[in-house]
């Protein structure tokens, strides 16, 4: 039974996790919480399912879902965040919030609002180890989890375009002046971003959610929660937080029922903030101070 | 000057409030040379190089490089249309390695799609490159370790390497010394001596006058925003407009 719960939590987790990065790279990056990062999610999770309507293998729907989500990224970086780059922090926050809802309006619009589920067909299966039963579904979410984390690890660690983010991050004005484009760079970040939270949504709409146009807004905020847990200023904070909330959420429901499953979740954010405000693997907190 | 310059500033003026930090500031670097800019603090010299690099926008005034107009471009294309620079107070990148610190201020390939593959597949000359820089400036051995935990006189090195791999025209150096011993001073000078025999121009701020008058071809004297004197090192010693500026105030 424990074990079992530990699984579920997991691949619970592992959505998590994907959201959780999508708004860290964001937030480390640009110092800017993208709201509609929560709608890219949502709207993953109908690209996804109208892919796997129109028969479109599984692989192929994940894809199109990503890149669907990327490119609403892009819309909105364009739109929400570009032209207010130099405006308070909490100005684009706010664009970015008008463009989750007008998201939300746009997917009503296209979808209806009466919640989407798939079958159970779609990838039928289950693994039994011992007391263990993991459906391939499951399966999935998480090797796709694994991957991703594995190709965003390697792309921000080992690749020119990473190493641009990172030192973005670290220092936008030195970074220009070594030659970066801050605005290609804040364009990457973006679509990594989309593509990210595409995801997220295509596989929690195969797994086990019904979809609807505003699916993004109660997972996209524990995502939120689940990034400050890791630390905001680390992106790979949310590797730990995301499998930790995933699984402490799972268990506070089948131990101590479902009525107090979001009270143990924001009660660790907020826990987290007054005692650990940089996160679980964020350094020293005098690290993070201006180094101009 | 007959040669025609590489860097050349024309009337550059620019304000913060009422404040002129450069007020009409024009000169010329000739390729090869190495120039100095000197001046007692707050005079304006980094605020120079912040107009140069495209940091600051320039209120007045115009800055060509090698006879393009770069004036008020943003940063990374006047970087990569040959200037870079270090910093007064260093200017690392935290969490990354000396070696990462050499391939990040290569930002040659512009499309998105190739960067994002291996270094050894989108930009293999970089690697190359980077191998030349670390070798240059003795550092093959700090080849992986945290730039930031290297001890002062290294970081100034990697800061003056990660400048340099950028196949920079002018490198501007923000006090390449300070805080340095006399050796190490003396080892960053014929570095500095090395990069312009491989055809670098070198403009430079620094405090430390023993340095600057061994080292630069020309130097410029600059005091509340303004340039009032130049010379070669030997002149602007003597120049008792240059000697007030420093010692009239001190007194």
């Amino acid at each position: 039974m424990l074990l079992q719960q530990l699984v579920n939590g997991l691949t619970l987790g592992a959505v998590y996790t994907l959201i959780a990065l999508s708004f860290s790279l964001v937030m480390g990056i640009l110092g800017v919480l993208n709201l509609a990062i929560a709608e890219l999610f949502m709207l993953g999770a109908y690209f996804g399912f109208t892919a796997i309507l129109a028969q479109l293998p599984l692989p192929v729907a994940l894809v199109a879902a990503m890149l669907g989500s990327a490119l609403v990224a892009i819309v909105i970086q364009k739109i929400a965040y570009e032209p207010l780059r130099d405006a308070p922090i909490v100005t684009p926050m706010l664009s970015t919030l008008g463009f989750s809802i007008i998201l939300q309006n746009v997917a009503t619009n296209v979808w209806g609002s009466d919640p989407l589920q798939l079958t159970d067909e779609v990838l039928p299966g289950r693994l039994t180890l011992g007391s263990v039963s993991i459906s391939t579904m499951q399966l999935l979410v998480m090797g796709a989890t694994v991957a991703l984390v594995a190709i965003l690890a390697f792309v921000v660690q080992k690749t020119p375009a990473g190493r641009a983010l990172r030192a973005v991050a670290e220092n936008r004005d030195v970074a220009r002046l070594l030659g970066v484009s801050a605005a290609r760079v804040t364009l990457l970040a973006f679509v990594l971003s989309g593509v990210m939270a595409g995801a997220a949504g295509v596989l929690i709409g195969m797994h086990y959610a019904v979809i609807t146009p505003y699916m993004g807004v109660d997972i996209g905020l524990k995502a939120i929660a689940v990034m400050v847990i890791g630390g905001t200023t680390r992106i790979w904070g949310a590797l730990v937080a995301g499998p930790l909330i995933g699984i402490a959420e799972v268990m506070t429901v089948a131990y101590g029922g479902s009525q107090v499953r979001d009270f143990v979740v924001y009660g660790l954010m907020i826990l987290i903030l007054l005692l650990r405000p940089q996160g679980i693997l964020g350094g020293s907190r005098s690290e993070q101070g201006q180094r101009v | 000057m007959t040669a025609p310059a590489l860097l050349s500033l024309k009337n550059i003026t620019k304000l913060f409030g009422g404040i002129r930090a450069l007020a009409d500031v024009s000169f010329d670097v000739a390729p090869g040379q190495i120039v100095g800019v000197i001046g007692p603090n707050g005079a304006g010299k980094t605020s120079m190089f912040n107009v140069i690099t495209g940091a600051y926008k320039a209120d007045s005034g115009h800055v060509m490089l090698a006879g393009e107009d770069v004036t008020n471009q943003p940063p990374h294309r006047i970087a990569r249309a040959g200037i870079s620079r270090t910093f007064q107070n260093i200017r690392l990148f935290g969490g990354m390695t000396v070696w990462e610190h050499l391939l990040v201020s290569q930002p040659h390939s512009e499309s998105l799609m190739r960067r994002v593959l291996p270094t050894r597949w989108a930009d293999p000359t970089a690697l190359q490159r980077a191998e030349e820089v670390l070798a240059f400036f003795g550092l093959e051995e700090m080849k992986d370790r945290n730039a930031r935990s290297l001890p002062y006189g290294l970081q100034r090195r990697v800061e003056m390497a990660r400048a340099v791999t950028a196949r920079p025209k002018l490198l501007l150096l923000d006090e390449p010394v300070a805080g340095m011993n006399h050796d190490e001073a003396e080892d960053i000078r014929k570095l500095i001596l090395r990069l312009r025999d491989d055809g670098l121009s070198v403009l430079l701020i620094e405090h430390d006058m023993a340095f600057v008058m061994n080292l630069c071809d020309y130097l410029h004297v600059v005091d509340f925003g303004a340039m009032i004197a130049h010379g070669r090192p030997e002149e602007v010693r003597a120049d008792p407009v240059v000697l007030e500026a420093y010692l009239g105030r001190a007194a």
